[in-house]
């Protein structure tokens, strides 16, 4: 062991946060979190609970069940004290439950809107909205997919105006960037409010 | 095909489906969402004894100058404290080290109650992000 080892300060510990990336499946989640993740994206089996479905305290628990989902994250590394874990989120409303605990602490998410088939990411954004949780919606522009306007997304989205709708491609950094920074800037303006 | 434009109504292969809007964005409803509250508190990061409330991203780090016996130590919480020489999630030990989170979490609460690594927990609704902290953030994304 080194000996400068004994003469070092305990490093500190950093703080972590999370952005989720919910959509429907092959909507480009993944995809996303790879074009900014500092490392090539990590699975994680989780064991989660389905006592917190649709009830609001913890009294159903003699009636949970577990199930093991595969998660898929990133990570990006802010500074020394902070750390920015990017999850993506499966879309599918018999998720649910897994969301809650997700969702818990997040700064926010993003929700990725496949326009070949828009109504997979109704059930991200209902809970979003529901749960109060900053998001924003980035329309993944398929090659070869139709794309339409930001506003007719939003308008099919029935979404409050403030809430941004922006087109990216996923597989490219610096559009996945931008979706994180209108988030980033969505959870600034909402603090402010 | 231009992306942003160009694309008349007729050539699309079908109208967007529309959300029907249940319980959710309401205009006048807005300002009384309320905050987020959990259900639970943690009190100090445990719920008992030795038990530590661990996050899956808990950041975990190994304790510098700990004196690790080997011996009273299971194979996997050594190779967690060597991963753990730089700061790791909950997980990304599980990750890397094909561990499921919940095992993790056992393995790590013993080493946290050994005093041979040391975690914190992540910002959650109870302890929301200052001002500074989504500057600092806003700064590492344009970074990268």
């Amino acid at each position: 062991m080194a000996s400068k080892d004994s003469d070092d300060a305990q490093a500190p510990v950093p703080a972590a946060l999370k952005i989720l990336v919910a959509g429907g499946f092959g909507a480009g989640k993944t995809t996303m979190v790879a074009s900014v993740s500092e490392i090539a994206p990590l699975s994680t089996e989780e064991v989660m609970t389905e006592a917190s479905y649709g009830i609001d305290d913890l009294s159903g628990v003699e009636s949970k069940t577990t199930t093991t989902v595969a998660l898929d994250f990133g990570r990006i590394t802010i500074n020394e004290q902070l750390v920015l874990y990017l999850f993506g989120t499966p879309g599918q409303e018999r998720f649910w439950f897994m969301w809650e605990e997700l969702s818990e602490g997040a700064l926010g998410a993003v929700v990725i809107a496949d326009t070949r088939r828009l109504e997979t990411c109704f059930a991200s954004v209902d809970f979003f909205e529901r749960r109060g949780v900053p998001f924003v919606v980035a329309v993944n522009c398929f090659e070869g997919a139709h794309t339409y306007e930001p506003d007719e997304v939003r308008e099919a989205l029935s979404l409050n105006p403030a809430i941004p709708v922006v087109l990216c491609d996923a597989r490219e950094r610096e559009s996945a960037k931008n979706v994180l920074l209108t988030l980033v800037n969505r959870v600034v303006e909402q603090m402010a409010a | 095909m231009q992306a942003h434009n160009g694309s008349s109504p007729e050539e699309r292969p079908h109208d967007l489906p529309q959300r029907d809007v249940v319980g959710g964005y309401d205009e006048e409803s807005v300002d009384d969402a309320g905050p987020l509250v959990r259900p639970y508190v943690i009190a100090q990061g445990r719920d008992h004894a030795d038990t530590v409330q661990l996050d899956m991203i808990s950041v975990v780090i190994a304790a510098k100058r700990a004196e690790v016996d080997e011996m009273a130590l299971e194979p996997e919480q050594l190779r967690i404290l060597e991963l753990c020489r730089r700061p790791q999630s909950v997980a990304e030990v599980s990750a890397h080290l094909d561990i499921p989170v919940a095992v993790v979490k056992v393995l790590l609460s013993d080493l946290l109650n050994r005093g041979l690594a040391l975690a914190r927990a992540p910002y959650t609704a109870k302890s929301p992000v200052s001002r500074d902290v989504l500057q600092a953030v806003l700064d590492g994304i344009q970074r990268l």
